[in-house]
């Protein structure tokens, strides 16, 4: 059996900054995905292979430390005992044995239902980019990205290198808002210079600002999007392949809530609460990253970093890293409020809209319920194999639902993996 | 592209895919996204990408439910698609 020092759960920027940050300790650390390479998913596809060159220098780093385990396509199911995580592979179960934790569990994309969303074609916007990363046939396909975010530019970007032809980029927010945000990047230079690559590689795509999707259509696979741009009174149609649609990012709290950690509200989110250590409320456990709150990769380079170094006991250089934490925090706070959802978004779905895609449950089932539990006790809202992951970020748009917090296992698990 | 070197079998059709391409790419090379039926029968593809959704499990060696979108193809994989819900 073997105990490490430290173990990381997640293997993106977070999760990779604070391994190498733990391992400088000479403490054995073990990092676990359950993707089959690292990187996560603004890494999606190898660090590696990432224009990002902090990617490719961080898990160098970490390949040759000789203190560094790296586990991929492990999925974390439960913990059966303090200070122990049951994983499953494709091949197996194992047990997990840890001294500290850190979770780096990032963040999944908010999915509303309109109409057609459930046409194959219709992806997430972070979904079809995933996808792409992994093969997924897009050139010459015409693809519309829509819903909200700086993500969205992203999305658009990785698709137009892998040859699709992007129609139109459909952003909710007004244009103040984007505005504002673009004015506030002169903050952060990084990410002001991201920006205008971002920008330069797009040049010549729409970019349409307080519109979006109001439904998909198709006969059997997505063919055409109806489009709201504005206060118009007609909407646009525009002939599509796929349509990439996420409203911006939900921080991955399914392992943090079955573990005890406390939760908090911050700008509008619900994420893990954390202190200045990054410590969670549970002693010895750590979270970085989107789980703390939305924030992207440097504010999750820099939690990476203080929760390695905090959970191998180098305390003495954490000053600096927290003074750098502040300054990225004020971007994700702009952030937020630059692409605040519009109340229209929550009005898209008909009564016959499937709202829970595991169990086809219809919007017109769950509106007459008064909470997340009511629903899920009369229609299996939420009951399926993504345990609301999907679903729960709707209906809290939809309804102001707040989810409870899933149950052990925290993913499908093989019963062989139980009884072992 | 590296060449397509790895030849596995989606349904009744055999394909060949580059390293790197996931289970649920090589179902959508072989011609149609869908992955699975939902559980009133209407056809699904994938959605979130990355092993969050399980719109895009499929029958794998026959594994049920496994996630296409976070699995690599490997040499002789043996994949089943349109499974309904569990």
């Amino acid at each position: 059996m073997t105990a490490y020092d430290v173990l990381v759960v997640g293997a993106g920027p977070a999760g990779l900054a604070a391994a190498q940050a733990a391992a400088a300790s000479g403490a054995l650390v073990a990092i676990v995905d359950d993707n089959p390479h690292a990187g996560g998913q603004i890494w999606r596809g190898g660090p590696e292979r990432q224009a990002d060159a902090r990617a490719a220098a961080l898990w160098a780093a970490l390949r040759a430390a000789p203190n560094v385990r790296w586990l991929p396509a492990t999925r974390v199911l439960y913990a059966p005992a303090p200070g122990q995580l049951r994983v499953q592979t494709s091949s197996g179960a194992s047990t997990l044995y840890y001294g500290r934790l850190i979770l780096a569990t990032g963040a999944r994309e908010r999915l509303l239902p309109f109409p057609g969303w459930t046409l194959p074609g219709v992806t997430g916007a972070g979904g079809l980019q995933a996808l792409a990363k992994g093969g997924y046939p897009v050139a010459g396909k015409r693809v519309v990205v829509a819903g909200s975010g700086p993500l969205l530019l992203a999305v658009a970007a990785t698709l137009k290198g892998s040859g699709a032809h992007i129609v139109a980029i459909i952003e909710q927010a007004p244009l103040r808002s984007l505005l504002a945000f673009a004015a506030g990047l002169a903050a952060t230079p990084s990410k002001a210079v991201q920006a205008l690559r971002l920008g330069a590689q797009l040049n010549g795509i729409d970019y349409l600002h307080h519109s979006h999707v109001r439904a998909a259509h198709g006969d059997g696979v997505l063919q055409s999007v109806q489009v709201q741009r504005g206060q118009r009174r007609e909407p646009d149609i525009l002939h599509c392949d796929f349509l990439a649609c996420g409203y911006g990012l939900l921080p991955n709290l399914e392992l943090a809530q079955a573990l005890g950690c406390a939760t908090a509200t911050a700008d509008g989110q619900t994420v893990v609460h954390t202190d200045d250590w990054q410590q969670t409320s549970i002693s010895g456990i750590y979270c970085a990253g989107e789980g703390t709150g939305i924030g992207g990769v440097d504010l999750a380079l820099t939690e990476g970093r203080i929760a390695g170094l905090a959970a191998s006991g180098q305390a003495s250089q954490l000053d600096a890293v927290i003074a750098q934490r502040r300054r990225w925090k004020k971007f994700a706070a702009r952030l937020a409020r630059a692409f605040t959802l519009r109340p229209e978004l929550a009005t898209l779905a008909g009564d016959d809209t499937i709202v829970c895609r595991c169990e086809d449950v219809r919007h017109g089932e769950l509106r007459p319920h008064a909470s997340w539990r009511s629903a899920k006790l009369q229609t299996r809202c939420g009951m399926g194999p993504c345990q609301g992951r999907v679903c729960g970020g709707a209906t809290e748009v939809l309804y102001g639902w707040r989810p409870d917090a899933v149950r052990m296992p925290i993913a499908p698990a093989r019963v062989d993996t139980l009884i072992a | 592209m590296p060449e397509p070197s790895i030849a596995l079998q989606i349904d009744t059709q055999a394909i060949s895919v580059a390293p790197g391409v996931t289970v649920a790419a090589a179902i959508a090379l072989a011609g149609s996204m869908v992955t699975r039926r939902s559980s009133s029968g209407a056809a699904r593809a994938p959605l979130c990408g990355m092993g969050i959704c399980h719109e895009c499990r499929v029958t794998i060696d026959g594994r049920a439910h496994q996630l296409s979108c976070q699995t690599l193809c490997t040499p002789g994989m043996q994949v089943r698609t349109g499974g309904g819900a569990p």
